[in-house]
């Protein structure tokens, strides 16, 4: 049975080919991309930790940034 | 109806959204899998060199999809000046890349049992190739300029040329005398695809389209994110 599948009557070589072709490009999309977010949340919060404390609240008082805060899963505030 | 694109309400959804997305695009997917290369039956004069199309026929689909998504979606950022669209639109793109790919490297694949050659400069598959430079084109110009006004100029009238090709890919089999084979499934019309092999390709397609969602989600708040450490400069 399992033999059936990986040969698929000659044509396995090339059937498995294009699937681990694609899910190796999802694989890599996906890492890139998570990297890059995890990257500008860590700067977010390295930045935002240096503020005043003046300036903290005026941050928190915008919607999108208070959004950020809430969920940045490196956010130490 | 433009404030719904609002970056404050949509931050609130995309921020949350990736994690439930991921679980169903993985649900998804394993079924799709299963069915693809267990369950679904080998064509009978392809045999099972067949189940290459699980692959290949939802990549071009969803990279032609987002193409014209993002055309349109410059197209309002040009002419309503819509601040949100270019980051929708900028989020979109490697995606649609990533598939447009995929769609040219394992139809590459399949045309050699089929076709005895990898490659052939078919209509179809050269305008599909074109297509791959407007996505290359059109991430560069993000890259490439400093100002964000240019950058988004010169990204939406490059993705509003690159909307010419998309009817080209789509009649290209008609138009012309071509390698690749006729569109099997019509919206419109009959499709000639069985439905034991049209499951399994509706599947697929559901998880492709799930995850090319997830890969915008993420790279949306990337964006966003960007931005607002820019604005933290200003405060």
């Amino acid at each position: 049975m399992i033999k059936e599948i990986v040969l698929m009557n000659g044509y396995g070589i090339y059937v498995l080919s294009a699937f681990s072709f694609t899910l190796i490009s999802f694989a890599v999309l996906y890492l890139t991309i998570k990297f890059q977010l995890v990257r500008e949340q860590i700067k977010f919060n390295r930045k935002f930790a240096n503020l005043t404390s003046e300036k903290i609240e005026s941050a928190k008082k915008q919607k999108l940034y208070r959004e950020i805060i809430i969920n940045t899963s490196t956010s130490k505030i | 109806m433009l404030n719904y694109f609002d970056p404050n309400k949509i931050f609130a959804f995309t921020s949350r959204a990736p994690k439930y997305v991921f679980f169903i695009f993985v649900i998804t997917l394993t079924v799709g899998l299963l069915e693809a290369l267990v369950l679904s039956p080998e064509d009978y004069i392809q045999s099972d060199s067949v189940r290459i199309m699980y692959v290949h026929v939802p990549s071009a689909w969803i990279s032609l999809g987002i193409f014209t998504l993002i055309a349109i979606l410059s197209f309002g950022s040009l002419f309503f000046k819509n601040k949100n669209f270019p980051i929708i639109s900028k989020s979109l793109a490697p995606s649609g890349l990533v598939f447009n790919i995929i769609a040219l490297v394992t139809g590459s694949i399949w045309g050699k049992p089929t076709w005895g050659t990898w490659w052939a400069w078919d209509a179809r598959i050269t305008s599909m190739l074109i297509l791959a430079f407007f996505y290359l084109i059109y991430i560069l110009a993000w890259r490439v300029f400093e100002k964000e006004e240019i950058k988004i100029k010169v990204s939406s009238i490059i993705a509003i040329l690159g909307l010419v090709n998309i009817p080209i890919i789509k009649y290209s089999v008609d138009w012309w005398s071509t390698l690749h084979q006729p569109s099997s499934v019509n919206l419109l019309s009959k499709t000639s695809i069985d439905q034991s092999m049209l499951v399994p390709l509706a599947i697929m397609t559901a998880a492709f389209a799930l995850f090319s969602f997830l890969i915008f989600l993420m790279k949306y708040n990337t964006e966003l994110i960007k931005l607002k450490n820019k604005g933290l400069d200003r405060l």
